[in-house]
């Protein structure tokens, strides 16, 4: 196999993979601000905070009632989600008619809000979740050890994604969606019911950002400042794909997992801000995103 | 009138007058740590409950002492830390500040407590920097610095066959200071470092540079990082099967808090260096025991440090008969030879270093922790003039 930048061909590989595996995340995430955002108009800064909190509603079921991590996984997003849709009846729908500042700021609030209670019962140091039973160990590939778990990442991730994907593009029930954020007034003359569509279009996003805390819960620390420290490279993911775009924020969020990846082993030191590079860049040549429609 | 007010002041002095001429030492400390943030569980609101637990302790109410506690945020920012610190001498009439984590705090928090002649009681900070290029007065380091931790553990990792080192340092100025302490240790004892890797902070996803370190074939993987990061790295390397396969995990700072985060599963076999476990004898057990009554969660090594240095402190100013005058309470305190319940015998050398026992302790496996905060089992001590860096002549005060 050839060598790129002089790095050994099994590092090379290994580190791709890593980068989709950290892809996932983005994905997953980036995925739900662009459901958010696409369909509602809100840029839900409480997206880290919603993220955090399927970790610890994960963490919870574990400890207080002895429910493990696979029923968890399917538990902790719908709580998250009923959470989420609490969120919006009470104050988010007051804020559909003003400018998107409105509820980027309600939203970061909350985030705060969300963080600091978290902080103030569980600590900052984090909690420990382990690895199910059936996925701990991992496999030899001869370039890298794949732990099971981080293989099930993936999975569960693509699968995820492109469930989404086709739900909103290609059935109807997406159609219905996309023509109420288009015009409301008309869809709602047809007999859907749009505020709820709306409310639970809300809920299924940050059931997503849920299902990513769930899936993160056993490999990263679960604390209360996991989703701030993630939120904003999410943030740069979707503007990057191009903001509301569902298939753009899909693969830019692999893309640029792969693309931090490699810059751990190229430069280590810049990977922090290569994802905040690359947003520059695709701001000044193309400020819609990659994927997103001209404004 | 004036007479009449003379004279019922005189009888009001007479009414309550043994407490009041007893209570005539006032001494007032402030926390000033992380309690919000990344530092706010190995400080915070715990090094709080160690202070009023030694204020409790010492007695010093019956000893003719009024002390006062109070505490404060300095959320890890220099700025915020030195306006604290120079309102609470100027304006709260604060004698002494305890704990201070974070090293750039702490070393603006020396500077200011110099110039207003007050003192600061250092438990939480790991820079060497305290009592060498920055050395003051009117500063003691209690509990621990990032030299010798990479004593503690560097030096015993590499002694029992850890000989090639990589490490994983977080790229700031106290990784990279961490990193070169351990790094002159590890060579010192017939080591080497084969490769480092700077990781920005914080960082959630350490497999990338796991995996180099893994690819270096080295013994040992020296974390030089702190806090979240740690517990991160660790528990990745063992999702990575990096400590199966036989590499060495070395945490260069680590407290019982974050252990404790990860639990006996994970963190098992990780050697770490720390001056206080809760469980090492009768006394660190029973005090712990009351703190944990009080706080909810067992002990760390910079709360049991703000708890000796406060008692410390509190003992020297009882001798001199004032707490107004920070560098002769100090210059006390550097006399004295302490014998304290829960760090042993302390001495106090001239540049403020205190001087005690360090211990290297390994993470018990599940099997024999019998409980959530029964982690570390002792592995071997060091002596405090073994663990910290010699005094530099300029630094000695007592000289002065």
């Amino acid at each position: 196999m050839f060598e790129l930048l002089g790095i050994p061909p099994q590092v090379l590989m290994g580190q791709l993979l890593l980068g989709l595996i950290n892809g996932s995340f983005y994905a997953v995430l980036s995925l739900g601000l662009a459901v958010i955002f696409g369909l509602l108009n809100i840029i839900n800064f409480a997206h880290g905070a919603l993220y955090m909190a399927g970790a610890f509603v994960a963490w919870m079921l574990l400890n207080y009632f002895g429910i493990g991590y696979w029923p968890a996984l399917v538990l902790a997003p719908l709580i998250v989600g009923a959470l989420g849709i609490i969120l919006e009846r009470t104050m988010l729908s007051r804020l559909y008619h003003l400018d998107h500042l409105y509820g980027l700021l309600l939203t970061f609030g909350l985030a705060l809000i969300i963080q600091g209670l978290f902080r103030n019962y569980y600590g900052i140091s984090g909690l420990p979740y382990q690895i199910p039973d059936v996925l701990s160990g991992g496999q030899n590939l001869g370039f890298m050890f794949l732990p099971n778990y981080r293989a099930w990442v993936v999975v569960a991730s693509i699968v995820v994604c492109l469930g989404t994907w086709f739900m909103i593009e290609k059935t109807r029930l997406g159609a219905y969606l996309r023509a109420a954020t288009e015009n409301p007034t008309l869809v709602g003359a047809f007999g859907v019911n749009v505020p709820i569509m709306i409310m639970l279009t809300y809920g299924f996003g940050v059931a997503l950002a849920g299902f990513a805390g769930v899936l993160a819960a056993p490999i990263y620390s679960v604390n209360p400042i996991m989703g701030e420290q993630l939120i904003i490279v999410v943030f740069a993911v979707v503007v990057i794909g191009g903001m509301g775009s569902i298939m753009g924020a899909i693969i830019t969020g692999y893309m640029l997992g792969i693309v931090e990846g490699l810059t751990r082993v190229i430069y280590p030191e810049g990977s922090a801000v290569v994802i905040f590079v690359i947003m520059a860049i695709v701001l000044m040549i193309k400020p819609e995103g990659l994927f997103g429609r001209p404004v | 009138m004036f007479r009449k007010l003379a004279i019922s002041s005189a009888a009001l002095a007479a009414m309550t007058g043994a407490p009041a001429m007893a209570q005539d030492i006032a001494v007032k400390l402030g926390v000033l740590n992380d309690r919000s943030g990344i530092y706010a569980d190995l400080s915070g609101e715990g090094s709080v409950v160690a202070a009023r637990m030694a204020v409790e302790d010492f007695k010093a109410a019956e000893k003719g002492m009024k002390v006062e506690i109070i505490s404060a945020d300095h959320q890890n920012k220099p700025d915020i830390g030195s306006n604290i610190t120079r309102q609470w001498f100027d304006v709260e009439g604060v004698n002494a500040i305890l704990d201070v984590p974070t090293s750039s705090v702490a070393l603006a928090v020396a500077d200011i407590a110099a110039e207003k002649n007050g003192v600061l009681l250092d438990s939480g900070a790991g820079s060497t920097s305290l009592t060498r290029e920055q050395c003051r007065p009117t500063t003691i380091h209690w509990t621990y610095d990032t030299a010798a931790l990479a004593n503690g553990t560097g030096a015993a990792m590499t002694k029992a066959g850890g000989k090639k080192w990589f490490f994983l340092t977080a790229d700031y100025a106290f990784g990279h200071s961490l990193e070169d302490n351990t790094t002159k240790v590890v060579e010192a004892n017939g080591g080497e470092v084969v490769g480092q890797v700077n990781v920005p902070f914080p960082t959630q996803d350490f497999s990338s540079f796991l995996l180099q370190a893994q690819g270096s074939g080295a013994d040992v993987i020296g974390l030089a990082n702190a806090g979240g990061d740690t517990v991160n790295a660790i528990k990745q390397a063992s999702e990575f099967g990096i400590t199966q396969a036989g590499q060495k995990l070395a945490a260069l700072l680590m407290f019982t808090n974050d252990v404790h985060a990860l639990g006996a599963q994970t963190a098992q076999g990780l050697s770490l260096t720390e001056a206080f476990y809760w469980d090492q004898n009768d006394d660190t057990r029973a005090w712990s025991k009351r703190f944990m009554e009080t706080h909810g969660a067992m002990p760390n090594m910079v709360q049991a440090g703000v708890y000796s240095s406060t008692m410390a402190y509190l003992e020297a100013v009882k001798e001199l008969g004032s707490a107004e005058d920070g560098k002769a309470v100090v210059a006390k305190m550097k006399e004295m030879d302490i014998n304290d319940p829960l760090f042993g015998k302390v001495t106090i050398r001239g540049d403020g270093r205190a001087l005690h026992n360090m211990y290297l302790f390994e993470v018990k496996t599940p099997e024999e922790s019998t409980g959530e905060w029964d982690l570390y089992k002792e592995i071997s001590s060091i002596t405090g003039e073994e663990a910290f860096l010699p005094m530099l002549e300029e630094c000695d005060f007592t000289k002065k």
